[in-house]
């Protein structure tokens, strides 16, 4: 018994090295995961997919997809998975981990990179690299998905426009047969300057159990 | 020789009021024979004054900024307080006493609404609750923080005997430090606008100082309350009572603005068919809540702020574009002019003997500790925050968060409320509180620049809005939300998706118009205000080029064959034939393009639609309608001739005008023979002769002399551009008006997307997002054509345009 706690430990402890965690917010993430897998060792699409509050959001499936994507969990694979442990959901969700006071530049600087890194990739989802025109329209179909009657071809015509914005910043001069393939990671960088994407791309883990989420899993 | 001007302004107030006595005594007098002239200066002084002083305030700014030099280094305010001294001491010079100083009344009733409304209404909304955690703190405790340690200061310092013979109670003291612990919005605003520093220490900033401006009203009220009722009577019932009305006063005061908001929101609803007032009920309401929540004594400024918040999106939504800026202009014609007037009347309140009583201790121990008090305050408070902020407040904003800790004009009116009764060293106060001021309006404002340029403060990125950030930014939003769905945590993500689900839910359901309602998608405003901005562009750049041709050509050629196909095809047997020659001319595009739907939405009925048609294409064809001036008289309508007859004849005899004038030209021969030249499928050569039939047909309107354009705005609708106009129904061509029907040569699937091709050309570089496609989509543009290498201008020679029609 006892030994089996020490050995749950050292196991978060392992955790808590790679991605960055304290031990109670692995805890916590640890007592999601079981809820939302119904108490089995590993997770997938569907469990993900139930989650009530997630209906409403137009970017769903993409999401989801990115926690079975190899990419996002630090292995150099590439490739989709069918169901993931928790090892790999905690690297997912790390993406999202604020950085602290202690942090620094260079620190925040990869933390930067990761997270824009993550977001490219769940844009680019046939991983070569860009980001096409068909896997943009693809992200903006979904996006007003939820918006009603603005229909398919608005969505196209967005991420068309959009897509031209890109290309012209990035490539001034194009020559008239010239062909702009698709968003590469580094253009992506320079578009989302703007944004201050690491400032603001954190989501606060709790360090205590909240009774929400105790809420949560009695419902369950 | 602009202060020549104003000393001449000033020469004729000050003379003007000399002259008072004698018409007073004029009118004594009996009348003995109608005099034909008088001189009844008492009749208007007073609105002649205030509209003076507004005049003389306004040109002072224009003066100031006609030197951009100087206002680079020294902020516009300190430039305004400076200007106030100097006319200021012109005033005293001539009356020997100050006439004019900025009374409370003046100043809360007529001069501050509008500034807080202002800074409501633009209130970026999202930041400002993001961030709202933080701000209340800095706002209230802040605030209560300053004003307990600057009174407990003084009074110390003054037992201490650092004042000399100065006796002030505690009280008195407290009173004085709630007066002069807010931050104020307007220099805040006015500094800070110039800085351009981040997002998050902006709002943090200026969030703050509109709201510790309602709590140090507050604050104010209840120290006075106190005072008034002597020190031996407070006890804890009565100290309790001041801690909940603050709490009553302050959040009242915010509901009362809410309710007012929502209220206008809920009117802009209905008023679509008294669009000329519409701007109007957000001003009239927005002072009303201003004036409600004074009436119950809740937070006046507080109220009108929320009130400004609450409604902005909801009106920005229902009411019609145009009116959208109106409201928009007015508030900052309103809040600047105020602004102006309070900072140059800060300066002339302070060129009176009577006010200064000077005593050296109480001025500097002040100013040293507001200066000394804030940083401490903004430390603490921040070290508190920083726990539970996900991105802590670095230390260098900090420091400029309390360096930018400007006090204004609210403490200089609280100050002159005073009672002098009770507090005998008024005098010294209002002194001391304008010292404040100018020492952090003008000493702070000057150097404000210079300090964060040095700590290398993070600037806020000037970009321009590009549609693929708002896109990524979404996106980004959501998968946050997913995010905390998913690991099951409740932040302020979360909570922020739940208020927007409810607020799509209901509050969009009771105050938005059900058209307002289907355009509210974000990203899709953004690409239509871009879709716009493209449009205008065009245009200009067109007529920079010296022509509008190129926006018509295609245009015009439909409208040839099309609306008059059936009626004149008699007419120009040759032309319709050539025209139909060509499948690639003929071809609609039958997949309805994005911004169309736009339009669709705004329009009601093909019925309007027709008449926008109509009214476009008088526009075009330079063709007065004698209606069209009818707006300068009408109160009530700005909308131009929609009478759908009169439109329709006018139209049809413009029409056989152009006929009549291209027959005869076609008679004329050389025109005639560069047409047969060019009527082939080839498109370069096909555009040639819709120039030149174009060119004839213009030619006779334009010599006319003005040339015609004008950017149609249709409630909510934005410019219809040819560009992106919708074919509304392929097979019934008497529908599509010409400029709505567009060649598409290449009649791909990928045709909706005006604002972009899958396959991107090259592009002229000031028109990127535009003009591409329509290269793209259309080779036959004169865009093409005018970045075409010169190996294609020995095509452009026009044919000889034929002579004006002689009833022009």
């Amino acid at each position: 018994m006892g030994a089996s706690q020490t050995r749950t430990e050292h196991k978060y402890q392992d955790l808590a090295d790679k991605t960055g965690f304290s031990l109670e917010q692995i805890e916590n993430l640890h007592k999601r995961f079981q809820q939302l897998s119904n108490n089995e060792e590993t997770i997938n699409r569907e469990h993900l997919d139930s989650i009530p509050s997630l209906a409403n959001n137009p970017i769903r499936k993409q999401i989801i997809e990115a926690f079975f994507d190899k990419r996002n969990q630090h292995q150099d694979e590439v490739g989709s998975c069918e169901e993931i442990g928790f090892e790999q959901f905690l690297m997912v969700m790390s993406h999202f981990r604020p950085p602290s006071l202690k942090t620094t530049e260079e620190e925040k600087e990869a933390m930067r990179k990761e997270k824009l890194r993550f977001l490219f990739n769940m844009h680019d989802t046939d991983n070569d690299g860009t980001i096409t025109l068909v896997e943009y329209r693809k992200v903006v179909e979904e996006l007003l998905s939820k918006s009603g009657d603005i229909g398919q071809e608005a969505a196209k015509a967005i991420a068309d426009a959009a897509m031209l914005e890109v290309a012209s910043t990035n490539v001034p001069h194009m020559d008239p047969d010239d062909f702009y393939e698709g968003i590469t990671f580094e253009h992506f960088e320079q578009i989302l300057k703007g944004l201050e994407m690491e400032t603001r791309m954190y989501i606060r883990f709790l360090d205590v159990e909240t009774p929400t989420l105790r809420c949560g899993k009695s419902t369950s | 020789m602009t202060s020549a001007h104003l000393l001449l302004l000033i020469c004729l107030i000050s003379g003007v009021t000399s002259v008072k006595g004698d018409v007073a005594l004029l009118h004594q007098e009996v009348i003995t024979g109608i005099s034909i002239v008088t001189f009844k200066w008492n009749h208007v002084k007073t609105p002649y004054l205030v509209a003076l002083w507004i005049l003389v305030a306004v040109l002072a700014k224009l003066v100031i900024e006609s030197f951009p030099s100087v206002t680079n280094v020294i902020p516009e305010s300190a430039l305004l307080i400076c200007f106030g001294w100097i006319l200021g001491g012109i005033i005293w010079a001539a009356d020997l006493q100050q006439t004019f100083s900025l009374t409370p009344t003046v100043f809360f009733y007529f001069l501050l609404p509008q500034i807080i409304l202002d800074a409501g209404y633009s209130m970026p909304n999202k930041l400002f609750f993001t961030n709202l955690g933080g701000i209340l703190l800095y706002a209230i405790l802040g605030t209560v923080w300053c004003a307990a340690t600057l009174g407990l200061s003084l009074w110390g310092c003054q037992a201490g005997g650092a004042m000399g013979a100065l006796d002030i109670g505690l009280l008195q003291y407290l009173l004085f430090g709630s007066l002069i612990a807010a931050v104020d919005p307007v220099a805040v605003l006015a500094v800070f606008e110039q800085v351009h520093v981040n997002e998050v220490l902006f709002i943090m900033v200026f969030g703050e100082s509109l709201l510790n401006d309602g709590v140090t009203v507050v604050l104010f009220n209840v120290f006075d309350a106190f005072v008034k009722l002597g020190g031996p009577r407070i006890n804890a019932v009565e100290i309790i009572k001041g801690i909940i009305s603050f709490f009553v006063v302050a959040f009242g005061g915010s509901l009362v603005g809410l309710a007012f908001g929502l209220l206008v929101s809920l009117l802009s609803k209905y008023t679509k068919n008294i669009q000329i007032i519409e701007p109007g009920f957000i001003f009239v309401l927005g002072y009303l809540s201003y004036l409600t929540a004074d009436m119950l004594s809740l937070s006046a400024i507080l109220s009108v702020t929320f009130c400004g918040v609450s409604c902005q999106k909801y009106l920005n939504s229902n009411m019609a574009e145009s009116s959208v800026n109106t409201v928009r202009y007015v508030m900052k014609v309103f809040a600047n002019g105020s602004e102006t007037i309070i900072f140059v009347f800060l300066g002339i309140s302070a060129i009176d003997k009577t006010i200064w009583v000077w005593n050296t201790g109480f001025v500097l121990l002040t100013l040293f500790f507001t200066l000394v008090y804030r940083f401490i305050g903004t430390f603490i408070q921040t070290w508190w925050l920083n726990q539970y902020r996900l991105v802590p407040i670095a230390f260098i904003d900090q420091l400029i968060m309390s360096y930018g800790g400007l006090r204004g004009a609210v403490a200089y009116g609280l100050a002159t409320m005073l009672d002098d009764q009770r507090i005998k060293e008024k005098k010294l106060m209002i002194g001391t509180t304008l010292i404040v001021v100018y020492f952090t309006v003008i000493l702070q404002g000057v150097t404000m620049k210079p300090f964060v340029t040095w700590l290398k403060v993070k600037r806020a990125a000037v970009a321009e809005v590009t549609l693929i950030e708002k896109v990524q930014n979404k996106v980004f939003e959501h998968s946050l939300v997913a995010i905390e769905d998913i690991s099951g945590q409740i932040g302020d993500n979360y909570l922020r998706g739940k208020w927007k689900i409810f607020e799509e839910k209901w509050m969009s359901r009771f105050l938005l118009t059900s058209e307002a309602r289907k355009k509210q998608d974000y990203i899709f405003n953004v690409f239509h205000q871009l879709n716009l901005k493209d449009a205008v562009d065009y245009v200009d750049e067109g007529e920079r080029r010296g022509s509008l041709e190129f926006v018509r050509n295609e245009s015009a050629f439909i409208n040839f064959k099309k609306k008059l196909g059936d009626e004149f095809s008699e007419v120009l047997p040759d032309i319709m034939a050539a025209a139909s020659d060509d499948p690639d001319a003929m071809r609609r595009d039958p997949v309805s393009s994005v911004s169309l739907q736009m339009h669709e939405k705004t329009m009601q009925g093909t019925r309007e639609t027709e008449d926008i048609d109509a009214h476009h294409l008088l526009q075009q064809h330079l063709y007065k309608g004698r209606k069209q001036h009818l707006h300068r008289y009408s109160r009530n309508h700005l909308d131009i001739n929609t009478d759908d007859n009169e439109v329709q004849e006018i139209f049809q005899r413009t029409m056989r005008n152009r006929l009549e004038s291209f027959k005869s030209a076609k008679m004329g021969l050389a025109p005639a023979k560069t047409i047969t030249k060019h009527t082939k499928k080839d498109q370069q050569q096909k555009v040639i002769f819709i120039y030149s039939i174009e060119y004839m047909g213009y030619y006779t309107i334009a010599s006319g002399g003005s040339f015609p354009f004008r950017v149609n705005y249709k409630a909510g609708a934005g410019i219809e551009n040819p560009t992106f106009m919708p074919d509304p129904d392929p097979m019934a061509p008497m529908q599509i008006p010409p400029w709505q029907a567009e060649d598409e040569p290449d009649g791909s699937t990928v045709s909706p997307s005006q604002r972009a091709q899958v396959r991107l050309p090259w592009t002229p570089t000031n028109l990127r997002r535009l003009a591409p496609l329509r290269i793209s989509t259309q080779s036959t543009d004169s865009f093409a054509q005018a970045d075409t290498p010169a190996s294609q201008e020995k095509d452009k020679k026009w044919p000889p345009p034929p002579p004006p029609p002689s009833d022009k």
